[in-house]
């Protein structure tokens, strides 16, 4: 946490160290778009193979090692909640520096919904003891969902400052810029705080082969609900599917070529007879 | 008779109003605002078969932050006793769902495009995993809030506008300890066409401008609708990020999605796979966004959109 030390820079004035500092990451394993999925029983079914790390959560990783860079000593743990192939995202974010690991998986999170994953993640923030931020990405791209950062604020108890796609620290406080709802928004708290940035929050570093091979030997602790304190009944999902249809394959689009200079009129008689003019 | 509440936070618009058209299917709706409105929009809200308008007293606690709006409503709904809470769905409203849902303790329904009771819970129905399954869910508590996209249903007036009966109702809310806003700069607005979010036309356009948006501009007027555009555009300063369509950007499901020199990343049909009407220009037939088209041109966009406009004008001139 930062700590106090005497400063010498005229009145008024504390100078801030950064002692350990200690910032958590949230990456996600999402499935490649492309890949076939289905859903079983209410569930999305994911295959090992075709996942990636949710891409925006490589900038909040980027954001998480730059607010540790403030700091005299800063330790970032990347912490994902999903089944075994979801450790990729959390190698991935050691790739690029994060220092430690933490998968929860458990049987009882399958299907879980934003409630329970979320209760899932704060376990895991809490697990760690005393943090100074939480960084995540916007939004995953499985369901555009958007709200685990909120939600995780909410749960811990902490100020938010998401959607940023600029943040900035000094003294243990962050302002973040967010545009949102037509208006840019600057925001101010401080830590410890719960962070969400975007794909323009910075560039994500890509590791070298040489850091990919040091990630190997970086710890992964892999944990259950249970090592959390939490039994299955902890973390209920508050909603449940009642119905899941893949929808028809696509017909595929109905094709004319401009070759002779008529495809904007019939783009526009499509138009026409669709009732959309 | 189930009660659902509607926030808006501001005059009703048309999604709110599309939200209102839903929260009928639900049982009684009552609106809920940060501040009271004006006697034009109460008006129109009675058109819609809204009963009640409340207005949050906050003791002047600040509604900006999410976590303080998100309680306030929370608080609302409890005292309201609603079944359902519904908030238009954009970046901020889900924020302010979110925590709702925290304080109530409820199921969370994010981008629905209707909504219904099932055995007495709120439930409703979206697309997932870019446009390619339909789900319906519901929540398991007694309470839940869900947020609704735009354009998924076309708002409806009732048959005999409802006097509505307006009043403050004083909730909790807390900003969460240092959090501090401080400042808001409006972006000036593309004010003759409509707000990208909810229009019920988008005219998107990628790479394949190479820059040049007049023409794009050209059909979009023709069709009163807003322009949407891709991250590469947006990386080049072709235009501002207000216009960006997809995961870091904005969300539509318009009746009407075109989309010109767009190749279809994920990260752009995650934002756009629920439009109704899905058409493409592009002159690669095999791009991804071609491939999920209901209509498609394989063309130059330049001349394909130009032609299409003059079409249009000359179609709405004889008729
Ligand atoms: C974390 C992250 C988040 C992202 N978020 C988003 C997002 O929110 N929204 C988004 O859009 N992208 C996003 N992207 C970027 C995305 O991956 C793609 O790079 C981007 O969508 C491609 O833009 P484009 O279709 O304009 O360009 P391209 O992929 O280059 O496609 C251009 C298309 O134009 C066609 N074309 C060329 N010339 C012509 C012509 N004369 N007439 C007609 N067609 C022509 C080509 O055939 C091609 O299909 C994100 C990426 C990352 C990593
Ligand atoms: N299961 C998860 N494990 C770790 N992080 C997650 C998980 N789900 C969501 N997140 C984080 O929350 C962000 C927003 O996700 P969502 O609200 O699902 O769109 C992601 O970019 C991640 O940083």
């Amino acid at each position: 946490m930062w700590s106090t030390v005497g400063g010498n820079c005229g009145s008024g004035c504390r100078e801030w160290q950064a002692g350990r500092m200690r910032i958590v990451v949230c990456v996600k394993h999402v499935p490649e778009l492309e890949s076939a999925r289905a859903f079983s029983e209410g569930r999305a079914v994911r295959s090992t193979e075709d996942g990636t790390l949710n891409e925006v959560d490589e900038n909040a990783v980027e954001a998480a090692l730059a607010l540790g860079e403030g700091a005299s000593e800063a330790e970032v743990i990347a912490v994902t909640v999903g089944p075994a192939p979801a450790v990729d995202a959390v190698r991935r974010a050691l790739q690029m520096g994060a220092d430690r690991g933490l998968h929860v998986i458990d049987d009882a999170l399958v299907g879980a919904d934003y409630a329970a994953t979320t209760t899932a993640l704060a376990a895991a923030v809490r697990s760690i003891g005393e943090v100074d931020a939480v960084v995540t990405g916007m939004a995953a791209l499985d369901g555009l969902g958007a709200v685990v950062p909120s939600l995780l604020a909410a749960e811990l108890g902490l100020p938010q400052m998401t959607v940023a796609h600029e943040v900035s620290s000094a003294d243990g406080v962050v302002t973040i810029k967010r545009d949102v709802a037509g208006a840019t928004e600057t925001w101010r708290a401080p830590l410890p705080a719960v962070i969400s940035v975007t794909d323009v929050a910075n560039s994500p570093r890509l590791p070298k082969m040489k850091e990919i091979l040091a990630a190997r030997s970086k710890e992964v602790a892999t944990v259950s609900l249970a090592d959390l304190g939490l039994a299955a009944a902890d973390v209920v999902s508050r909603t449940q599917v009642l119905e899941a249809s893949r929808r028809p394959d696509r017909a595929g689009p109905e094709l004319v070529t401009d070759d002779d200079g008529q495809g904007g009129r019939k783009l526009a008689d499509y138009l026409i007879s669709e009732g959309l003019i | 008779m189930a009660t659902a509440v509607v926030y808006l936070d501001g005059d009703p618009r048309e999604g709110v109003l599309e939200a209102v058209t839903l929260a009928r299917q639900v049982g009684d709706v009552v609106a809920v605002a940060p501040a009271p409105l004006g006697s034009e929009a109460v008006q129109t809200l009675g058109r819609y078969g809204v009963t009640r308008l409340v207005h949050l007293e906050t003791g002047g606690v600040a509604m900006d932050a999410p976590a303080a709006v998100g309680q306030a409503l929370a608080d609302a709904a409890t005292q309201l006793d609603a079944t359902a809470v519904l908030l238009t769905s954009t970046f901020g409203t889900k924020e302010i769902a979110a925590h709702t849902a925290h304080h109530l303790r409820a199921g969370l329904l994010v981008d629905v495009g209707d909504l219904r009771l099932h055995e007495g819970h709120l439930a409703g129905s979206k697309r997932a995993f870019g446009g390619t399954w339909d789900t319906s869910c519901a929540v398991t508590t007694d309470r839940g809030v869900a947020t609704v996209r735009p354009n998924a249903v076309q708002a409806e007036p009732v048959q005999t506008p409802v006097d509505v009966v307006t009043g403050a109702l004083t909730v909790t809310a807390q900003v969460p300890a240092g959090l501090e806003l401080v400042s808001r700069e409006v972006h000036d607005s593309d004010s003759a066409r409509p707000p990208l979010a909810e229009a019920a036309i988008v005219v998107a356009a990628g790479r394949g401008t190479f820059g040049d948006f007049d023409p794009v501009h050209e059909l979009a007027d023709v069709l009163g609708a807003a322009v949407g555009t891709t991250r590469d555009c947006v990386d080049e300063g072709w235009l501002p990020h207000d216009a960006q369509v997809g995961q870091t950007g904005v969300t539509v499901a318009p009746r009407l999605y075109l989309g010109a020199g767009i190749s279809g990343a994920p990260h752009h049909i995650g934002g756009m796979s629920a439009s109704q009407t899905i058409v493409a220009v592009n002159i690669d037939a095999e791009a991804p966004l071609v491939e999920m088209a209901d209509f498609a041109v394989v063309g130059d966009l330049a001349s394909v959109l130009t032609d299409a406009a003059e079409a249009i004008r000359e179609h709405r001139a004889q008729s």
